[in-house]
């Protein structure tokens, strides 16, 4: 499902002393099959962006469309229950949406209020509980006596239970050992690519950002200011200083490397990976020299 | 959804109101409370309605957002006219139809008990939106102090209000988040019959309970952690003040209430 923003406005608790401004004129196209990240600083409404991609805020000002259905300022839409089965939310702590007596349950919760019949969602929900790496034992636990990484599994499967063809996902590793997270990042990764999820990843780490998503986009002040791929965006320093935000940890010490031998790599390192593999061509060449 | 309850809300600003000592409108309103009920007939109530309308005005607080405010309770409101509306039966009888009969008394009542519910409502609230929490339950335990005497826990009683005061906005960001996370998993709270809308709240109401607990858990620890003891030997760092506009503003009421036992049946 392609999802495009247009002009879109948004201000929290509207006519009141409290308004507030989130958004100013938003335009974003994402085209289905994708993977989009969502980089900002704090309060650049990153969040508020995603939100909207399943209606959950419906826009001050301009149009949402996201596959066929259109939400726009102003109007009502009866269609927004297919549109939340549609695309699947991975709140940041996700685990604080647990809540049923067990780990099975919880996942089926999802599935079961959008009409898919018992057997089926408790099916989908083993599945998942494989899937994610859960022990077997848990899925007849209560969610409340796990690990603070499990629950974090079990409420990512709730979501996943869904069936969404559009995975959003806010900040999802946060908080998590760097094993977990690593883990955790490649599993979206696979789904993406397995069954062509579209992704949306709102995050602050610039390491997934050029890792993962074929196209970025930059939040400031509740504008996206940039658009495109990641080798163009992370291939301004000076740009991405003014939004706030850094280089990925490879880039940053591919610069070091260039400036010390004096020698430029042939592409940006958006990797560990490339930029392992670049540097060992270059020691070569220089042996060979 | 929830962001448009004002009630027990700050606003922050620098009107006159604002400015009072916070001691003084809490015996503001609790006056208030009793003078109220002097009122009995359309004079009294009228000028009653005046100086609520000039309290509103001396708050600079905009009256379509304290309308806004007040629909929580508008409903309350209603069922208490009507109810005086239907069981009076006093006075004449200005409408008969059917099983329907309505006392010229009971349409009285009903307006009054009215003004008198949106008056005490309206004063109240703007206590809340004038002063920050902080100052209120300073200055409840100020006010409080001489019940010390009975042993009375003054200072943990101010606490345990200033906190649950600190948390009320916390909890409701809180509960927009876990409510958004389960509409985005279908859950549906607003349509259905009143036995789906019930069991829609389950899954808002533990998770809520769950985080609020652990919260308290780590402000417990947090206070623990920093020497908290209780108020024994404890200095305060914002002092309240009490000036001349203070003792002003209780004479107010009591010159409205003298004029109201004056022109009272």
């Amino acid at each position: 499902m392609d999802i495009s923003l247009q002009q879109v406005s948004y201000a929290y608790a509207k006519d009141t002393p409290f308004e507030k401004r989130a958004l100013y004129d938003v335009d974003l196209l994402i085209p289905s099959g994708s993977y989009q990240a969502i980089i900002g600083h704090t309060g650049s409404g990153k969040s508020t962006v995603l939100q909207h991609l399943n209606a959950l805020l419906k826009p001050t000002e301009g149009v949402i469309r996201i596959g066929s259905t259109v939400v726009e300022a102003g109007k009502k839409n009866k269609k927004l229950r297919e549109l939340r089965q549609k695309v699947g939310i991975v709140f940041q702590f996700p685990e604080h949406q647990l809540f049923d007596e067990t780990v099975l349950k919880d996942i089926m919760f999802g599935p079961m209020n959008f009409g898919v019949p018992e057997e089926e969602a408790r099916q989908r929900a083993i599945e998942l509980v494989r899937l994610l790496g859960l022990p077997e034992e848990v899925m007849e636990k209560s969610p409340f006596d796990l690990s603070g990484g499990q629950m974090r599994r079990v409420a990512i499967a709730g979501v996943l239970a869904m069936n969404p063809e559009v995975l959003v996902l806010d900040e999802p590793t946060a908080g998590l050992d760097p094993r977990g997270r690593k883990e955790i990042m490649e599993l979206f990764y696979r789904l993406h690519q397995e069954k062509g999820l579209t992704t949306v990843l709102v995050t602050h780490s610039m390491e997934d950002a050029a890792r993962y998503a074929d196209r970025i986009a930059i939040m400031h002040n509740g504008k996206c200011v940039l658009q495109g791929l990641p080798m163009e965006i992370f291939s301004d320093e000076d740009r991405l200083l003014d939004y706030r935000l850094e280089l990925p940890q490879s880039i940053k010490f591919q610069k070091k490397i260039e400036e010390m031998m004096n020698e430029k790599l042939p592409t940006l390192c958006l990797t560990e990976e490339t930029l392992a593999e670049e540097l060992a061509r270059l020691l070569k060449k220089e042996r060979e020299v | 959804m929830l962001e448009k309850m004002i009630f027990g809300r700050y606003i922050p600003g620098d009107s006159f109101i604002h400015r009072l000592d916070a001691r003084a409108k809490l015996i503001f309103v609790f006056l208030f409370i009793m003078v109220v009920f002097i009122a009995n007939n359309w004079i009294t109530y009228g000028i009653l309605l005046l100086f609520t309308f000039l309290i509103i005005r001396l708050s600079k607080i905009r009256l379509y957002f304290l309308i806004n405010g007040l629909k929580p309770v508008v409903f309350l409101i209603i069922f208490t006219f009507l109810l005086h509306l239907f069981f009076t039966r006093e006075g004449p009888i200005i409408f008969d139809w059917k099983f329907i009969t309505i006392y010229e008394e009971g349409l009285k009542q009903g307006i009054f008990i009215s003004i008198r519910f949106t008056v005490l409502v309206v004063l109240t609230s703007i206590l809340t939106l004038t002063t920050t929490p902080i100052s209120i339950t300073d200055a409840l335990e100020i006010l409080l102090n001489p019940l010390k005497k009975w042993k009375l826990p003054v200072h943990e009683l101010a606490l345990m209000m200033s906190i649950s005061l600190r948390f009320i906005p916390t909890l409701m960001d809180e509960t927009d988040k876990i409510m958004k996370a389960q509409m985005a998993r279908g859950s549906d709270m607003t349509t259905g019959s009143m036995k789906e809308r019930m069991n829609a709240i389950v899954p808002l109401l533990i998770p809520l309970f769950v985080s609020a607990f652990k919260r308290a858990e780590d402000l417990a620890t947090a206070m623990e952690v920093r020497g908290y003891k209780g108020g024994e030997g404890r200095t305060r760092y914002r002092k309240l003040e009490w000036v001349t506009r203070d003792t002003l503003i209780i004479l107010s009421l009591v010159v409205l209430a003298a004029i109201l036992v004056y022109l009272r049946n």
